[in-house]
């Protein structure tokens, strides 16, 4: 760790992924590496196909094998390495130690089990609960996550809950076993302004009130203004940029980083004529990569980035960007 | 559901009496003869004698309101003071008789619809029993070999016919190697052990014969209703909490995955009391289905009638049973 005030709970090191597809293989991860404090939240940014999602998938079994393969890397969590950890291991973990929050709450529930069933099982699995306390403690879950008349509506199904509601309970289930880590994959996207508000609110008390470390996964770069300490921006399978967020938004080092700034519409201020937007195509991910995946899109392109893919160097304290431009010289870093 | 059911139960009533007058109608307009089958020797008079004595003579409004009222009043009736030993009325009503054995249409049916319920009601649990486990396992290994097998084996099952299949089975193992017998003896009263081993190696071709074609179109649908549901979002939900691989596809996924399933399988029983015909004629089941082909044949309109309705009877009963398990299975459909 560059940088070590409080212990990680979650360490990951050159992570990476490949998912084999007839027409070869797709290097989604590429040395992915990252560290998630006791109790933060970390915000990671990134458009679709950046390899936000396959990334905290990766970390813990959950993508499809085959198609995808993690090739490398490692995974400090509770001094275990889960790459290495065996499906029981890893079982025993998920949804035990580390909690998921998927992005649409309207498919992520069994829709012909109700939601008690749902909210039960992890906890009668990983705690060994009997069917009464379980329930007990389901419904002290579903109170804690602010679904009302708590006990009645552990028999309704998934359907007879809204978009929001059902993201609670998503959140209940995840959150069943006092996880350390809760990793949340864009919980807030499916759902409109409002509701989205609510549960960014309810997040943020809940980490006060338990004190679990979040990842939490977005585009929305307003969403992890609000709620996040520290962001992870990621382009093309790795991370470019990393830094905590007032530092990070106030001096973005990475192009992408900045153009990603930019293209967020601003309320107050003169009216944009069009919405900025970064010009081009994220890169197809086909092969290791050998130089960097913003080239063909980065305004401050320049021959070394197409021979070389940029390290992560160290900009400020807990801040660092793989890039060889230097904004504040405007001119090549001596690296 | 229960206001539903007794909608659709009532909606049933007048659905039943006009599919009573197509089959009524069809029949009647169909140019067959009672009387064809009889020695030639038999002058033009006596034959238009018989037809008046079957009741032909009669217009067809008062022959299809006698029809009705024998198999929607007199039957029943019939049948209630069997079961029950109470005596209705003065216990002289008129039948629905067959032209060819001129016994009661009804108790013919009776007679034969414990064969056919028991070989083919048989292949079709078997067929299930085979299908749902191989549809599982094929969907939650797709592409695999044993999936790439399965595949094989139900185009197979299900685009070979089975008068083909039977034939083939009858030669290989009754003809070749002696160990079943080609005939099945509804006869055959099961008594000791010794007799249900030949009870077992009668039915054992039959139901595998019809087995494999239920067997290939249920494991069909049962893959791709598994396949539908394995990459739903709920699936990862489930391996996201911890549960076992067991526990997903054999709880959260197969349980969705029956629904369309067991719809499929409920609209498929009316079939089974329909009997296989085919299979019923090469395996010599004196069954239903054998019953319809030769009063087809003989042009025995009452028992082909009243055949051909009560199947109907059943399809709308099962479609509305069909509904009804589809509400019970799936939370979502209400129909309140």
């Amino acid at each position: 760790m560059l940088d070590g005030a409080k212990p990680s709970v979650l360490d990951v090191k050159d992570l990476k992924t490949v998912f084999k597809t007839r027409r070869g293989e797709v290097h989604a991860v590429n040395n992915v590496s990252f560290h998630l404090e006791a109790g933060e939240l970390l915000g990671v940014v990134g458009e679709s196909g950046s390899g936000k999602s396959v990334t905290m998938m990766s970390l813990i079994g959950l993508l499809p094998s085959p198609p995808a393969e993690v090739r490398n890397g490692q995974v400090n969590f509770g001094g275990m390495d889960l790459l290495r950890a065996d499906e029981d291991q890893l079982r025993a973990i998920r949804g035990a130690r580390i909690g998921f929050v998927f992005q649409d709450p309207m498919t992520s529930l069994n829709p012909v089990f109700n939601v008690g069933f749902q909210l039960m099982e992890p906890l009668r699995k990983h705690m060994g609960l009997s069917k009464s306390k379980a329930r007990k403690r389901a419904v002290e879950l579903l109170e804690l996550v602010g679904i009302p008349d708590a006990q009645r509506r552990l028999k309704d199904f998934p359907h007879q809950f809204s978009g929001g509601m059902r993201q609670r309970v998503m959140i209940a289930i995840a959150l069943a076993c006092d996880p350390e880590v809760l990793i949340a994959d864009e919980p807030t996207t499916a759902l409109d302004v409002t509701i989205q508000a609510q549960i960014l609110e309810l997040v943020a008390e809940l980490r006060k009130k338990l004190g679990m470390a979040i990842v939490w996964i977005t585009h929305d770069l307003g969403v992890i203004a609000g709620i996040a300490d520290r962001v992870l921006v990621m382009y093309g399978g790795q991370v470019v940029e990393q830094g905590p967020v007032r530092e990070l938004f106030a001096n973005p080092k990475h192009p992408y980083t900045r153009a990603l700034l930019e293209t967020v519409p601003h309320v107050r201020g003169a009216r944009a004529e069009r919405l900025k937007v970064i010009q081009g195509q994220p890169p197809m991910l086909s092969g290791q990569p050998t130089a960097c995946p913003f080239r063909d899109r980065c305004p401050e392109a320049m021959p070394r980035c197409a021979q070389e893919n940029p390290w992560r160097i160290s900009v400020g304290h807990s801040h660092d960007v793989a890039c060889f431009w230097d904004p504040d010289t405007g001119e090549a870093r001596d690296v | 559901m229960l206001t539903f059911t007794l909608r659709r139960l009532l909606l049933a009533i007048p659905t039943l009496l006009f599919i009573s007058l197509i089959i009524f109608l069809i029949l009647d307009l169909a140019p067959s003869d009672p009387t064809a089958s009889l020695p030639l020797t038999i002058p033009p008079e006596v034959r238009a004698e018989i037809r008046a004595s079957l009741g032909l003579d009669e217009p067809m409004v008062v022959r299809f309101a006698l029809w009705l009222q024998q198999f929607f009043i007199n039957e029943p009736l019939n049948l209630l003071e069997q079961w029950t030993g109470l005596s209705f009325g003065d216990g002289d009503r008129t039948r629905v008789i067959s032209w060819q054995t001129r016994s009661p249409v009804v108790d013919i049916i009776a007679q034969r619809m414990p064969q056919t319920l028991w070989v083919v009601g048989t292949s079709y649990v078997v067929g299930i029993l085979i299908a749902v486990p191989i549809g599982v396992i094929s969907a939650y290994r797709q592409y695999s070999w044993f999936d790439q097998i399965g595949t094989f084996v139900s185009m197979l099952g299900f685009s070979v016919p089975t008068f083909f299949t039977g034939v083939l089975f009858i030669v290989i193992f009754s003809v070749q190697l002696g160990w079943f017998p080609s005939v099945y003896d509804t006869t055959h009263v099961v008594t000791d052990w010794a007799s249900f081993v030949v009870q077992l190696k009668q039915i054992i071709m039959p139901v595998m014969v019809l087995g494999l074609y239920n067997a290939s179109q249920i494991s069909r649908f049962m893959r791709a209703s598994m396949l539908d549901n394995l990459n739903q979002d709920y699936v990862r939900t489930a391996r996201a909490k911890g549960m076992t691989e067991r526990v997903v596809v054999l709880i959260h996924v197969l349980r969705n995955s029956m629904i369309p399933v067991v719809t499929v399988i409920a609209l498929g029983v009316p079939q089974v009391f329909g009997g296989a015909i085919i299979t019923e004629q090469v395996f010599k089941v004196n069954g239903l289905g054998q019953l319809l082909i030769v009063a087809i044949q003989s042009g025995d309109i009452p028992t082909v009638q009243t055949l051909t309705f009560i199947f109907a009877v059943l399809i709308v009963l099962f479609n509305l049973i069909a509904d009804v398990l589809y509400g019970v299975l799936d939370p979502r459909i209400r129909y309140d």
